[in-house]
């Protein structure tokens, strides 16, 4: 079964968006500002089927994150169709739900209602959240008192234990100590194991080369490789060495 | 695409606005009382010791029924305007469906208006003015307040993301309806023309029918029909707002 499809799919930016005022448009309408926009992504088709595990790999820029941006919905292809089968869950950005002035436990509670746990769901996940963040001692402190490890511990751990059918990994394996980072990929082995799909971006090429099967390779929003993993990150790593400043 | 939980994650939205705007207040609640309190001190000493010119008997819970609504009205409107823009964070990365933002940061002012209702009849009883059965009228009547509240933030709010000014917009607006809503004026001195307009603006017809209800003791309806003015704006504001909103919502990542 596809889970995620991309048929000719392009996403645009103007260079302007962002925050705009009464005066962006007014300036707009008496034509000063040019309405120059580029592409984070262009013409873009592949097809993940349920339990392949897919690493996305490019140079900064390239357009990884707006891809991964296309497949939770969070913005809409300028262009084409994108084609979605199942619950995402995205580690898009660790803690993005969550709050300094809440406490552990406050935002263990408004995460996993974000991310679309019940009430009874996140009930009972709640002591595993807790004890596979390690974080009993302080789980009643608000958030601002945590350490940057702390708080990704606990976002990380709300995150893996939504049981979701396709997991997004966008750079956060580098998650606290070596210990909780082994932890941590155990856990996301173990999803992949139960038959999960999984898009994981990142630049640790080692991790992707045992975590994943197949690889695509963006640059310039262009999807310019499909393939196995080795094979592609074959040709990825040539590529980075005969052109170091890219 | 999101199915989870709406009531639970509403329910956490509601508490999270609620805790943060009162964690940070070493008097807490005190401060949503304060306010109308005080708002009410100085309009009573203005119309009735300084300019005496209008015979309105227990001016100050007249002018209460006027300024518990709209203090709750020009809050929720201007923090509901910018609810959307200050989580960008959470709508740019967390795919939770979009309307429920701007509802859950109106749903947290209730909480503030709650107490005020709570201010505002105790007043109305200190007066000698005693409970009666038009008081079942209130929570419809709230309710349709809230509802309406909700469709302008939906439509500003969504507004706001598009063009920043959209802020400025909605504070000027709130200091224009402070004079255009009888607030410390009744409606028998507006000129016969505009009374239908007041009518229909659910502000005025809110503060009227609690008018009628706590001081004079009758049916907020009346020969104007209040309260079904005041559902029919209400309603249309919502669909309109409601319908805006799902319009811009899909662009809301690349302005945010």
């Amino acid at each position: 079964m596809t889970v995620i499809e991309f048929k000719n799919v392009s996403k645009g930016f103007h260079r302007a968006v962002g925050q705009r005022l009464l005066r962006h448009y007014l300036e707009d309408l008496l034509g000063k500002s040019d309405p120059d926009s580029f592409h984070a992504l262009r013409n873009v088709n592949f097809a993940i089927n349920d339990g392949e595990s897919v690493a996305i790999i490019g140079a900064n820029g390239a357009g990884k994150s707006t891809l991964l941006s296309l497949v939770t919905r969070l913005a809409p292809p300028s262009s084409g169709e994108v084609i979605i089968n199942g619950r995402v869950a995205a580690l898009l950005e660790l803690g993005a739900g969550f709050h300094p002035d809440l406490t552990g436990r406050e935002n263990i509670r408004l995460n996993a209602s974000l991310l679309g746990f019940s009430r009874k769901q996140a009930g009972d996940l709640y002591e595993s959240i807790v004890d596979f963040s390690e974080l009993h001692d302080f789980i009643d402190e608000p958030l601002r008192t945590y350490s940057n490890g702390m708080m990704l511990r606990l976002a990380f751990a709300v995150a893996v234990n939504l049981d979701p059918q396709i997991l997004i990994i966008d750079e956060v394996l580098a998650v606290g100590d070596q210990q909780f980072q082994a932890k941590c990929m155990d856990k996301i082995y173990e999803i992949r194991n139960q038959g999960r799909t999984i898009l994981c971006v990142s630049h640790a090429l080692g991790i992707l080369q045992t975590l994943c099967t197949r690889a695509l390779w963006l640059d310039h929003g262009q999807l310019i490789m499909d393939g196995p993993v080795a094979e592609v990150l074959h040709a990825y790593e040539g590529r980075a060495l005969h052109a170091p400043s890219e | 695409m999101w199915n989870g939980d709406y009531l639970f994650l509403l329910e956490n939205l509601i508490v999270k606005d609620f805790k943060i705007r009162y964690r940070n207040m070493s008097l807490g609640v005190f401060w949503s009382l304060l306010n109308p309190l005080v708002l009410m001190g100085v309009l009573t000493f203005v119309f009735v010791k300084v300019m005496p010119n209008n015979n309105v008997p227990n001016f100050p819970i007249f002018v209460l029924c006027g300024l518990v609504p709209f203090n709750f009205f020009s809050i929720a409107w201007n923090n509901g305007t910018l609810s959307v823009a200050n989580n960008a964070g959470l709508i740019k990365r967390i795919p939770v469906p979009r309307e429920i933002v701007p509802i859950a940061s109106v749903l947290s002012t209730t909480i503030h208006l709650a107490i005020q209702i709570a201010l505002l009849l105790l007043f109305v009883v200190a007066f000698g003015r005693g409970v009666n059965w038009h008081w079942l009228w209130l929570p419809l009547m709230w309710v349709l307040e809230i509802v309406f509240v909700c469709g302008l933030v939906l439509a500003t709010s969504a507004l706001d993301v598009y063009l920043r000014d959209m802020r400025y917009i909605v504070e000027s607006a709130c200091t224009v309806l402070f004079w255009l809503v009888p607030i410390f004026y009744t409606l028998d001195i507006v000129p016969r023309e505009y009374v239908t307009v007041y009518e229909f603006n659910p502000l005025a017809a809110m503060i009227l029918g609690l008018r009628r209800i706590l001081i004079d003791g009758v049916s907020p309806n009346g020969d104007a029909g209040l309260v079904y003015k005041l559902a029919f704006t209400s309603t249309v504001t919502f669909i309109l707002g409601l319908s805006l909103y799902s319009r811009l919502k899909n662009k809301f990542f690349d302005y945010l």
